[in-house]
């Protein structure tokens, strides 16, 4: 039998000033997945990357499918600092960038972690992304950072937790 | 507003919170295949969330309704320089038992029994330098039955410990 709504607000943020990253702390370990939607603007053209738990070290390698508008290609990074979520698609000084990041099994204590993305830029690209952390240590962080630059006043971040049955 | 930003560009069809329901779990574990059985009909469409492990390196598959027959898909794929498209009916790609790969499934219109079932998932598995891949597939079921059940199999391969399959329901 179903178990109820879910697929629940965490925590959402409507940046008011520009800021260089933006993070969700002390996250629930009570969902099965987490969803973070994000609709954001750049001071410059950049382009975002993911950090958990505060992990800051080489811990990070991505795959990536991804659209110029012109041409398909596939690109992955490994042994990175700096995941990025996408590749053609960057956060650019319109209105333009959004990205879907899915955590599956974020608060297990046995696994890698390994999230999906999918990132749309109306002016540079699209691409979907499979992104592994090397640990096992249940995700309690999330922190979207940039390569460089802010992103813009207006920018909104939102997490959502899906509980199974 | 944002949840409707999710339906549009993410693979989730997922509105309003209230609509999105938990229906099963499964964790299978030294099994070949297995199954959501008894799949009831009162939503609009299906969700399945996974993370999978596999004994060896698989393509694993689905059908529905036990039926083994009516299935095709295209898989659109990068690994790491070029992009591919193939004509294969399956939903992820698991190179190794070690690194979990994970999907997300829409099972669209699952109940009507006017047209034939159409499948779309986002899947992946990175395993930081070895053979990795992220995939769009697309899938079809030639048949008009209302999907009332849904076998995940390891083509090959048994699903191994931490293997996590979640069914949701996405009101209409």
């Amino acid at each position: 039998m179903p178990a109820g709504s879910t697929y629940t607000p965490i925590a959402t943020t409507t940046l008011g000033s520009a800021q260089s990253q933006v993070d969700f702390s002390s996250i629930t370990a009570s969902y099965t997945d987490l969803v973070l939607v994000m609709n954001t603007k750049g001071s410059t053209t950049n382009y975002p990357f993911l950090q958990l738990n505060g992990a800051t070290g080489t811990s990070y390698s991505t795959t990536t499918l991804t659209g110029s508008g012109t041409t398909a290609t596939s690109v992955r990074q490994t042994n990175t600092a700096n995941p990025y979520l996408s590749s053609d698609a960057a956060n650019t000084t319109d209105f333009v960038f959004n990205a879907i990041l899915h955590f599956q099994n974020y608060s297990n204590t046995t696994t890698f972690k390994t999230v999906l993305i999918r990132a749309n830029s109306a002016s540079t690209g699209t691409g979907a992304t499979v992104l592994l952390y090397r640990s096992t240590a249940a995700i309690d962080t999330i922190t979207l950072k940039l390569n460089t630059g802010t992103y813009a006043i207006g920018s909104t971040f939102t997490l959502y937790g899906i509980a199974s049955a | 507003m944002l949840n409707q930003i999710a339906a549009i560009h993410g693979t989730g069809v997922a509105a309003a919170t209230n609509s999105y329901e938990s229906i099963a779990t499964a964790t299978p574990s030294g099994v070949s295949s297995f199954s959501f059985t008894s799949i009831p009909s009162t939503y609009k469409h299906l969700q399945v969330r996974g993370l999978v492990f596999t004994s060896a390196a698989t393509n694993p598959e689905y059908s529905f309704n036990g039926s083994g027959s009516g299935y095709n898909g295209h898989h659109l794929f990068g690994t790491d320089s070029s992009a591919f498209s193939n004509a294969y009916f399956a939903y992820n790609y698991n190179p190794s038992a070690s690194y979990p790969s994970v999907f997300i499934m829409d099972i669209l219109d699952y109940t009507n029994t006017n047209k034939y079932k159409v499948t779309r998932t986002l899947a992946g598995c990175d395993t930081n330098g070895g053979t990795s891949e992220v995939a769009l597939w697309s899938g079809l079921w030639q048949n008009t039955a209302a999907i009332n059940q849904i076998t995940f199999t390891g083509a090959g391969a048994n699903y191994a410990s931490g293997s996590h399959f979640a069914l949701y329901g996405i009101k209409g």
